[in-house]
């Protein structure tokens, strides 16, 4: 695309499933994997009478997310019923917002310090799913998805490549989780992505037909599919044909895209304020309030991280992914940790830990302040790294203060030159051989001598001091 | 007969203290319904009656209790079908109850049965059926009115002292006046609506019909309140009820839209209207002729509105999950189609049809915007005559008596005209209620009253006013002959 007259206009309409722990309109849980038609009620299966009321909990999710994008709130929006038939929409209608969103007019800023700006957000509630694979000769319909809590987030069309795209949803992402606003388990359906797509001349401002590829579920997904669309409607304006508006679903087994439907016979799906409804009537002090709840956002935090505690943009990265994260950090390094050595051992072991589900941050023996005071040992030299994570195990499995476990295990790393002086002459005076090899110029055999020194050490010496030792021992005795 | 004797607090006072047993009223009720089903013509009010009503238990310290209450078959309930008078719903049994059913259950109720009704609400005859019409008690070959025919039909009949209905344009009001008993439409809001199955949402609301002013009241107050499963219900205290159906209307301001009287108004009607002013006038109340100029708008913003949520509200009956299901549908498109074309009747279908072309792509604007700004001048003429100091509006309820079956149904926009002073009280949200003010050659002619948003008060206190003056239209005659059967 680069030298081409041509360049790419994307606009991502991202799914987003708010993590309420429930429905949008009724108290059903919104947990993954219940059997089917279980999680349900009288108003998620749309049963005649059955009256749809708004959860305050997902509106706050939502707000939290249209704040975090920039948006404008909108004091009074209108939830709105878009009717269609489909066997997996038991009302006939998808309750959602149409005319009057939540909020309008955001942005978000990429890495590269390019604007997306965002067209609005808004909520809705999801469908159920069609299971097409369940029976030999029908469709089964599972309604628990019924009713989940979305908001659907449209960005302009102000993407220009695929990876631009990938690096847009991967900051959204990295967004919704660290506000907690959504777990965007892409498999599971918490975070799906529609693109449009249209090829325009370069530097013109002309809007061409574009086409909408659904089916996105990876972020791999919405960087090859894109690819494969961009290049198939660059061949499309290279014959000298005109791209068609239509809906594209990404197969990606086969790499390809194929048509679903044609947009010009799209459905009518006669929106109308949802008279079942009042309108969201947003008071100026709600909003307020969660805006200052929001604090300081994943982006800002990354450059204080970088500033402060002069971290390199992985470490800070990685750091600020969870608000969680990001608190543990500081509070490891308020209580006394070097920065970057508490970088490491964070990013490192301590997560290492968590993931095996060992311990995890509020664990006692992963207390902020046990583990600052292990990594001062760390610093000051008195442990061995390998020592330090021995250690770090038995805090996080016996919740135990680290100075217990080096004194219980005898993990002190062994620096006084006279015992270190001790083990370097045992092994010098046990293998002679190698000492007269390295003395004869084979010096990678410095190596096998100071594994030796470790080793009759019990892994307690000091290597750095060994190092010197070990080195003074070899040239000294050449002469 | 014990039922049609004294009022229903007192009845219940009686079953609370042991003087009246508890299931007697309910045995009462079921031989009064089966004595108006043996007649030459049976009334239909019924689509379900529970045979063994008079062994129902229930709370014995409510307001209600021991009282037998027929519902609207589109109230949902567990122990009944309920099938909004459609094919479509025909063996539909409900796996919940609605909010109004569960209030009569704990105030004491003894639900004896589901009322016959035009099907979903649809209709001003009680013909739009599935399960036949239900007759006016007073002349069998004459409409109860509707859509809440086989409610106003039961207490008419005396079977019930007091029913359940539901009015979206009148449906309480017009079957009120045409069987000559008292129907209320409370404030949008003021009685949940969940499990009152949705005709049109904005205009919905369950209202009650009683033998007399009090009586309904008694059960009004019970319906009404707050319910957090309906969104649009209000959070508002509900006053007692009985107290203002004894205030007096000395002083009250009584406004006379020109707009209720219009010149082809039936001459009868118009008497009978202008008596009850009369008598308004005589027990204290200053009449203000009034204007409200939006009124002819009603009839056209009501039919585009209704309609439109109507196609939406009937959207989920698509065979699917219950209700009617063609079984020899191969496609899902053909099962929509056959399921619906076969469960629907009629005039649902003309309506879910009106409604979907309402609602369409580059109509919107032209008729459904149209008609909310249509129904907003219709709420600000109520909104400005109550601010300028008039506390309840009289009006006949229904241009005419009742007609005779087979009369308008063929002829939808006469049918529709039936609703003409009562669909603006459902635009408006405002309260309304229809009491009878006299019979017209031996049928029923109810007078309607309206007040301001959340002062069913005022139109009790009216309404009890002017029973006192003009005496109740009385009681049918129970078919001959079939009393022995």
């Amino acid at each position: 695309m680069k030298d081409s007259p041509l360049e790419a206009v994307i606009g991502l309409e991202v799914h987003v499933q708010l993590d309420t722990g429930r429905k949008l309109f009724c108290a059903d849980s919104t947990a993954f994997g219940a059997p089917s038609n279980t999680a349900v009620c009288p108003v998620c299966l749309g049963l005649p009478g059955a009256l749809p009321v708004l959860d305050p909990g997902a509106v706050d999710l939502a707000l939290r997310a249209a704040l975090a994008l920039d948006c404008t709130i909108h004091p009074v929006s209108v939830f709105a019923r878009k009717n269609y038939f489909y066997p997996d929409l038991p009302k006939g209608y998808q309750i959602s917002q149409f005319e009057r969103p939540l909020a309008t007019r955001g942005a978000v800023e990429l890495d590269g310090g390019r604007r997306v700006r965002i067209r609005r957000v808004h909520m809705e509630e999801d469908a159920g799913k069609s299971l097409h694979d369940r029976f030999a000769s029908a469709t089964a319909v599972d309604l628990n998805r019924t009713g989940t809590p979305l908001i659907e987030v449209v960005s302009e069309p102000d993407l220009r490549s695929p990876r631009e795209a990938r690096s847009y949803l991967q900051l959204l992402k990295r967004l919704m989780e660290y506000l907690e606003i959504s777990d965007c388990n892409m498999e599971e359906g918490s975070l799906r992505v529609d693109a449009n797509v249209s090829l325009r001349k370069r530097g013109s401002e002309r809007l061409e037909a574009s086409t909408e590829v659904k089916n996105l579920n990876s972020f791999s997904a919405v960087e090859k599919a894109l690819g494969v669309e961009i290049r198939r409607q660059t061949r499309i304006r290279a014959e000298g044909r005109a791209v068609t508006r239509q809906t594209l679903l990404w197969d990606a087994a086969g790499g390809d895209v194929r048509v679903m439907r044609d947009k010009e016979d799209s459905q009518d799906y006669r929106y109308f304020p949802d008279p079942d409804l009042p309108p969201l009537v947003l008071s100026a002090a709600r909003v307020a309030s969660l805006r200052a709840g929001l604090g300081e956002l994943p982006r800002a935090k990354r450059e204080r991280f970088r500033r402060q505690y002069e971290l390199p943009a992985y470490d800070a990265d990685v750091l600020t992914s969870s608000r969680g994260l990001a608190d543990y950090y500081e509070a490891v390094v308020a209580c006394g940790g070097q920065p970057k050595t508490v970088s490491n051992w964070v990013m490192g072991p301590v997560l290492e830990t968590v993931k095996r589900g060992i311990a995890d941050l509020s664990s006692p023996g992963l207390a902020p302040g046990r583990l600052a005071e292990l990594l001062v040992l760390v610093d000051k030299g008195t442990l061995s790294a390998t020592a330090a994570k021995t250690v770090l195990a038995g805090m996080a499995r016996t919740g135990d203060p680290p100075g217990a476990i080096v004194q219980r295990e005898g993990l002190r790393q062994v620096r006084e030159d006279q015992v270190l002086d001790r083990w370097v002459t045992d092994a010098v005076a046990a293998h002679p051989e190698a000492v007269a090899r390295y003395r004869a110029g084979e010096t990678r055999l410095f190596g096998f001598l100071m594994g030796q020194v470790m080793r009759a050490s019990g892994r307690k010496a000091d290597p750095r001091r060994v190092s010197q030792l070990l080195r003074a021992a070899l040239d000294a005795d050449a002469d | 007969m014990k039922v049609n004797a004294g009022g229903v607090a007192e009845s219940a006072a009686e079953v609370r203290d042991g003087s009246l047993a508890w299931g007697s009223m309910a045995a009462q009720a079921l031989e009064a319904h089966g004595t108006w089903e043996r007649g030459a013509v049976p009334l239909n009010a019924f689509i379900a009656v529970d045979a063994n009503a008079d062994r129902q238990r229930g709370p014995r310290d409510g307001p209600l209790a021991g009282i037998p209450v027929a519902v609207k078959d589109n109230l949902a309930t567990a122990d009944f079908p309920t099938t909004c008078g459609s094919r479509i719903l025909e063996k539909f049994r409900s796996p919940y109850e609605a909010t109004a059913v569960r209030r009569l259950r704990g105030a004491g109720a003894v639900i004896v049965g589901k009322t016959n009704m035009d099907e979903f609400g649809m209709g001003s005859s009680t013909e739009n059926s599935a399960f036949g019409p239900t007759r006016n008690p007073w002349r069998a070959e004459r409409v109860p009115g509707g859509s809440s025919g086989g409610s106003a039909a039961a207490v008419a009949a005396g079977i019930v002292p007091v029913a359940v209905g539901s009015d979206t344009g009148g449906s309480v009001r017009q079957p009120a006046s045409f069987c000559g008993v008292v129907g209320i439409k409370p404030t949008y809001g003021r009685v949940s609506r969940y499990g009152l199955v949705a005709f049109a949402s904005s205009l919905d609301q369950v209202g009650a019909l009683g033998r007399n002013v009090r009586d309904t009241a008694t059960l009004l107050e019970v319906l009404s309140g707050h319910d957090p499963r309906d969104a649009t219900s209000a959070n508002r205290p509900v006053p007692p009820l009985a107290p203002a159906c004894e205030r007096g209307v000395r002083g009250l301001v009584v406004g006379v839209p020109r707009e209720y009287f219009p010149a082809g108004l039936d001459p009868v009607v118009r008497r009978l209207a202008e008596h009850a002013l009369g008598a308004l006038e005589g027990a204290g109340a200053e009449l203000r002729e009034v204007s409200l100029p939006h009124t002819r708008y009603a009839i056209p913003a009501y039919y585009i509105i209704a309609p439109a949520e109507a196609s939406s509200n009937l959207a989920r009956y698509d065979g699917v999950r219950f209700g009617h299901r063609c079984r020899e549908a191969d496609t899902t498109e053909r099962l929509y189609e056959l399921s619906r074309s076969e469960g629907f009747g009629t005039e649902v279908k003309r309506r879910i049809l009106l409604g979907t072309y309402a609602l369409s792509a580059g109509y919107y604007d032209a008729y459904y915007g149209r008609a909310q700004e249509a129904r907003a001048a219709v709420a600000g003429d109520f909104e400005r005559t109550f601010g300028d100091g008039v506390d309840v509006l009289f009006t006949p309820t229904a241009p005419t008596p009742a007609f005779k079956l087979g009369e308008r149904v063929h002829d939808p926009y006469q049918m529709y005209l039936s609703d003409v002073f009562t669909v603006t009280a459902n635009l408006a949200g405002v309260p309304a209620m229809s009491v009878p003010i006299g019979l017209a050659e031996g049928l029923p002619v109810g007078g309607q009253l309206m007040a301001a948003h959340w002062r069913e008060d005022t139109l009790l206190t009216a309404a009890a006013a002017l029973e006192a003056e003009l005496g109740t239209v009385g009681s049918p005659p129970v078919p001959s002959g079939a009393e022995a059967a």
